[in-house]
């Protein structure tokens, strides 16, 4: 059922400074508390942000289930490649073989205070991106999956 | 032969390989049905391979370290850390050789099972992805040196194996066994995670070396370990924790059913693990001995006798299940019971767990193929209601002659697998204590007279006129009960062999907490 004008447009504005907001909370995963899982949370609230405001048939025309699950499989497959990626160095699995190289995430910083530098940290912000983008999918799925169970408006 | 890469990083490819598998199958299995099974079976083909790989080179070269994220697979402790081994460590000794063996059969002959006996559902590629999230957590269970790592995977095969439990949906009574088997799972988890807390308020340590070096067996550690022990026995299916096991055995698909088996070893080979790796002597081995020993002669006598009057032939095998449990119990109790003492231990200690380790990898290869087999039945006939059957011999000839393999194995009777583990348990607890024998004797000649019964009431008498379009189950459902019968009769045949070589390393590691403790922290 759809909520009144208020509600939707209220929502409409909302919408994007929530996704930012997670956006931001995945993407400093490694200088400020919260992370992948923070991150994708506060992403999949926006999801149900905007189911509750519009009808359930609007919803899944904006919002595909489709591509929720891809998405979910795209983060854990990002994940394990971060992963597989140090075999193809040659050190163990998992092992950070971005840090201090001076690639991507690669840069080394002085010990001391600073105002934080995200270009650090190795494979950590890569890992904090895909478990981002597999809690976002996930989560939204299931809110979709839960609210496809009530019954239709005036059935 | 094999490249020294695979040889070196096999630890970590064992996982990956399931994982890998798992994430692309929902793309993959989109495609069509042929590179559906060809992706799923070929990913659990790489994932056995290596887990026997991996096997093989535990067992002729020692117990193997895979160090997560160091810089060298071997660098167990970071040189700042203050000599903390603060890393997740793969550690596989020849117990979890053992049980990467079980798996990789297992989840082999099972998935190539599933081929030919899920092709009709839908949901596919969330069946396999769960399967091969399935593997991965049993994988992990048994080869991880760190406590909250054995919690990590126990959660990841408990949530895949609740989703398969409730995959056929069956107007809901699947998905109510599978929410027992999810709660159920779930509070023993946090029961684990509860004491996984107080070892690391201890000893500021979550490698089972590390709290095996430092173990106290305070007040707390005594919490912790009953805390473990009543979780695990819970999710093995000891008795009187078994109520979820026939509801869930019966209720998922009996491709399923096969690995929750396995599924249910590997929580066994963590209360294992726990007793005799993290407290070993420090305990007090006699108790904690006996209370093992009571557990499984409640298993074993309540599962055979609530198994006797099933009517339904997965509700029945499921209590034959709680009843071999007990027998695995019973042995390696009796070999925990002795602990300590080094000429009980090698007058009976030894062969009495060599005969439950046996039983183990026994006791998944003939009761995966009696589910493999009620599963293909109920292909055929739509029923697992043993009253509605009757007369199958004259149509499902090879599925008979597995269901027999099976349930000859499975009453202990020569030459067939049961009976070498059997014998050896008889054997070593006679020793110990006559009244055990002499029950673990019984409830075999009733698991026999039980299993008579359910033989002849699907199989023998006249071909029954409404079943008379039923044909043979499909070649693949077939293969899969193959391998597992194979091995069933090769380890019948030449159990000498599998003890010296499998199973007695296996005992030896499982005591010597000496040597696993060494293996991370260097000669301490």
């Amino acid at each position: 059922m759809r909520m009144s004008k208020i509600v939707r447009t209220g929502a409409n504005l909302l919408y994007p400074f929530i996704l930012i907001f997670g956006l931001y909370v995945i993407m400093h995963g490694h200088l400020t508390p919260g992370g992948g899982f923070q991150g994708g949370a506060v992403v999949a609230t926006g999801v149900a942000l905007v189911i509750v405001a519009y009808s359930f048939e609007e919803v899944t025309s904006m919002i595909k289930k489709v591509g929720m699950k891809a998405r979910e499989s795209i983060g854990l497959l990002i994940f394990i490649g971060a992963g597989i990626g140090a075999l193809a160095v040659g050190a163990p699995f998992f092992s950070n073989f971005l840090a201090h190289s001076g690639l991507l995430f690669g840069q080394s910083i002085p010990s001391g205070p600073n105002p934080g530098d995200l270009n650090t940290a190795g494979v950590i912000p890569i890992m904090n991106l895909a478990v981002g983008i597999e809690v976002w999918g996930g989560l939204a799925i299931i809110v979709l999956y839960m609210l496809s169970s009530i019954p239709k408006e005036g059935s | 032969m094999i490249p020294a890469f695979i040889v070196t990083h096999s630890p970590a490819l064992m996982i990956i390989a399931p994982l890998v598998g798992a994430f692309l199958s929902p793309f993959i299995c989109r495609i069509s049905s042929t590179v559906r099974s060809i992706w799923v079976g070929g990913a659990m083909a790489v994932t056995s391979a290596i887990a026997l790989i991996l096997a093989l080179n535990v067992y002729s070269a020692g117990t193997r370290l895979y160090v997560f994220g160091a810089s060298t697979a071997s660098a167990a402790i970071p040189p700042d850390s203050g000599g903390i081994p603060i890393r997740i460590i793969f550690e596989i000794d020849p117990m979890s050789a053992l049980m990467l063996v079980i798996t990789a059969i297992s989840g082999f002959a099972i998935i190539v099972y599933s081929l030919s006996s899920e092709r009709s559902h839908t949901g596919l590629e969330s069946y396999y992805t769960l399967y091969l999230l399935m593997i991965t957590g049993i994988l992990g269970m048994v080869s991880t040196g760190d406590i909250f790592n054995f919690f990590v995977f126990l959660e990841i095969l408990s949530l895949a194996s609740a989703g398969l439990i409730a995959y056929r949906i069956d107007g809901g009574v699947a998905v109510e066994a599978a929410l027992k088997y999810f709660v159920l799972s779930t509070i023993g988890a946090l029961a684990i995670l509860v004491a996984i807390g107080i070892y690391y308020g201890q000893y500021n340590a979550l490698n089972m070396a590390m709290i095996a070096a430092r173990m106290q067996f305070s007040v707390l550690d005594q919490v912790a370990l009953v805390l473990i022990i009543a979780a695990l026995a819970m999710k093995c299916g000891a008795v009187p924790m078994h109520f979820w096991t026939p509801d869930a055995y019966s209720m998922a698909p009996s491709s399923i059913t096969a690995l929750l088996v396995v599924a249910s070893q590997a929580s066994l080979y963590g209360l294992f693990r726990t007793v005799f790796t993290l407290y070993n002597v420090t305990l007090n081995a006699a108790t904690v001995g006996w209370l093992i020993i009571i557990l499984g002669v409640l298993s074993m006598v309540v599962g055979v006798t609530m198994a006797i009057p099933q009517k339904n032939v997965k509700r029945l095998m499921a209590y034959h299940a709680v009843s071999q449990t007990g027998y695995m119990l019973l042995g390696v109790g009796v070999g925990l019971a002795v602990l300590g003492n080094q000429s009980l231990l090698d007058a009976f200690g030894y062969m009495a767990m060599e005969g439950g380790i046996f039983h183990i990898i026994n006791h998944a290869m003939y009761k995966g193929l009696l589910f493999l087999t009620a599963g293909a039945i109920f292909l055929r006939l739509g029923t697992y209601n043993l009253n509605r059957m009757g007369g199958l011999g004259h149509s499902m000839k090879w599925t008979m002659v597995f269901f027999v393999i099976g349930a000859l194995a499975i009453a202990g009777i020569p030459p067939f697998n049961g009976f070498a583990s059997k014998i050896m348990i008889y054997e070593s607890v006679f020793v110990f204590n006559p009244l055990l024998a002499v029950i673990a004797m019984v409830v075999s000649i009733l698991t026999l007279a039980s299993f008579v019964k359910v033989f002849h009431s699907i199989f023998m008498g006249p071909a029954l006129p409404e079943y008379s379009e039923v044909k043979e189950a499909p070649m693949p459902m077939l293969a899969g009960m193959g391998i597992l019968a194979v091995v069933v009769i090769l380890f019948g045949l030449f159990p000498g062999i599998v003890v010296e070589s499998l199973i007695a390393p296996a005992a030896h590691a499982l005591v010597d907490q000496g040597a696993y403790v060494a293996a991370v922290l260097g000669g301490v």
